[in-house]
């Protein structure tokens, strides 16, 4: 769209081919318009026709689509979603983002005095990655209660977050190192030349720009978290997995388990619509040419 | 160039007319008319922000216009429902930055368009572009990756990555502006040689001497605007308007 002009000394009037030409592009523009919304309708109609034609759709709505079993269950998973999925995963994103920038930069660094625990960060990364998160969960939830030893909480929430933080703190960590390593070295070369530190030089210049590159995937992996809280409900915790299949089991019917997937995309869609909104942002004041 | 000129040229291989250009309200380009004919050298000349670099960008239609019509080879190419690749095909630009593609060898990047977007065999394509680096002294650069390769040779790898597709204009934007001064001889000696075979070109440049001595017309332009145009003995030597004089006294070398 362009706004007309209005200033006096450049009075300037459209000429007859611009304006043929905005009506063109109006067509183009209502026709592709006009494909998009053609085949958005046609695509998800198909899709709903061949589902609830289907056979056994009937015995499907009435185990995981049932109104009823839906809205009597959802007050108990609704309360277990927000006590403790919510508040892990909350939590549990804060810190391993600080773990996972510490065992980045740490692995990242040169200095010699560094060098133990870069051998620690390095072990860390291969093992926490190794492990599948539900036996890391077992081993901590169970095992450290296990020990007996004085001070130390038996609380089935700690040890969940405890192993949802370093299980991912691994490979959120390599991801962020992937962004820092993609910076060009030309960006360290002239904050060496402005004068800046080491550390400063990643604190100011190389991890802003490293990071940024990496939100997709970032987001990607606390996505993966979000969903992963629901393992900590497999150690006993009575977290939204556990209040369905308590629902379920009574009831002999499946419908709360879709309950819970949908809260699960509640909470991720807001999540991803917001880094593509800043992702977006970034990119049009920062890069020439990017629409 | 032939501001007056009431029917279109026949023979120019690019016209423009009255073309307008605008971000919001900020008015980059205005009543821009140009015509280029076969093997003409076009300099357009002006300081930064006068619009060369937009005007350049239009022209290969990189830029949506808001006004006025571009036509090359005889088509208007302004036209919303034209195939912006094909015109492409036959448009080639540098840029001030070379923007070469860092992940691909020269050879990769000189090759990638003949292979890719003219369907040139990949043996055929190679050897276009060999021989095109041998020219532009990059003979033994071809198996490097741009980012190992000094400025210079950077801008010269372009250089040939624009020409491997055999273009019938090229576009260059201020190719020398980020060059020393030893490496923009370097630069300019190719595109010297490339008017000199007949290479059709506009070009935004600082390098007055270097207008002086090959372009075919210098245009000046000052706020979006061609103040004036016309040969390059007559530009920079004695200027009709004042505005251009005093941008030549600044940035001519002084006798």
């Amino acid at each position: 769209m362009i706004p007309e002009q209005t200033d006096g000394e450049d009075a300037w009037r459209p000429s007859s081919r611009e304006l043929e030409r905005r009506d063109v592009r109006r067509s183009l523009r209502r026709r592709s318009l006009a494909v998009a919304t053609v085949a958005t309708v046609v695509f998800f109609v198909a899709v709903w026709v061949v589902t609830v034609s289907s056979p056994g759709w009937p015995t499907v709505e009435a185990t995981f689509f049932s109104g009823h079993d839906a809205r009597a269950a959802m007050p108990s998973i609704w309360h277990a979603f927000w006590r403790y999925n919510v508040l892990l995963f909350l939590l549990g994103e804060a810190l391993i983002l600080v773990l996972a920038m510490v065992v980045a930069l740490v692995r990242q660094s040169r200095t010699p005095l560094l060098l133990p625990l870069r051998i620690v960060a390095i072990v860390y990364t291969d093992l926490f990655r190794g492990i599948p998160t539900i036996l890391l969960v077992f081993m901590l939830a169970f095992g450290m209660p296990a020990l007996n030893l004085q001070g130390i909480t038996n609380s089935l929430f700690f040890w969940g977050l405890v192993a949802l933080v370093l299980s991912y703190g691994a490979y959120v960590a390599e991801v962020i190192r992937s962004g820092i390593e993609s910076v060009h070295p030309s960006q360290i070369a002239s904050a060496d030349a402005l004068g800046l530190t080491r550390f400063q030089a990643m604190r100011y210049v190389v991890v802003p720009q490293g990071v940024r590159r990496v939100i997709p995937p970032l987001l990607n992996d606390f996505v993966s978290l979000q969903k992963d809280t629901a393992l900590v409900g497999a150690a006993g915790l009575f977290d939204a997995m556990f209040a369905a299949r308590d629902y379920a089991n009574f009831y002999f019917n499946f419908t709360p388990y879709t309950v819970v997937a949908g809260y699960f995309i509640v909470l991720t869609i807001p999540l991803a619509r917001l880094t593509d909104h800043l992702q977006h942002r970034a990119m049009e004041r920062e890069r020439q040419g990017a629409r | 160039m032939s501001r007056d000129a009431a029917l279109p040229d026949a023979s120019a291989l690019l016209e423009v007319r009255d073309l307008r250009k605008s971000y919001g309200d900020n008015v980059v380009l205005r009543d821009i008319d140009l015509t280029v004919q076969p093997h003409d050298v076009i300099c357009l000349i002006g300081s930064s922000g006068s619009g060369k670099s937009t005007l350049l960008r239009c022209l290969n239609l990189l830029e949506e216009i808001d006004d006025g019509v571009i036509s090359f080879a005889g088509r208007e190419i302004s036209d919303p429902r034209i195939d912006r690749r094909e015109v492409r095909r036959h448009i080639g630009m540098v840029f001030q930055s070379y923007n070469l593609f860092p992940h691909l060898t020269v050879l990769d990047n000189c090759t990638l368009a003949p292979r890719r977007v003219h369907g040139v065999p990949k043996a055929e394509a190679e050897e276009r572009a060999r021989d095109l680096l041998a020219r532009f002294g990059l003979a033994d650069q071809a198996e490097k990756h741009p980012d190992r390769m000094s400025g210079g040779q950077q801008q010269r790898a372009a250089l040939v990555r624009a020409l491997c597709t055999r273009p019938t204009l090229l576009l260059l934007d201020e190719i020398t502006a980020a060059l020393d001064p030893e490496l923009v001889g370097e630069v300019l000696t190719i595109v010297r040689e490339l008017a000199e075979q007949g290479t059709t070109m506009i070009l935004a440049t600082h390098e007055m001497a270097f207008a002086r001595d090959i372009a075919t017309t210098v245009c000046f332009l000052d706020e979006g605007r061609i103040l004036e145009h016309g040969p390059p003995a007559e530009i920079l030597s004695s200027p009709r308007e004042e505005r251009t004089r005093r941008f030549l006294a600044r940035v001519l070398p002084q006798t």
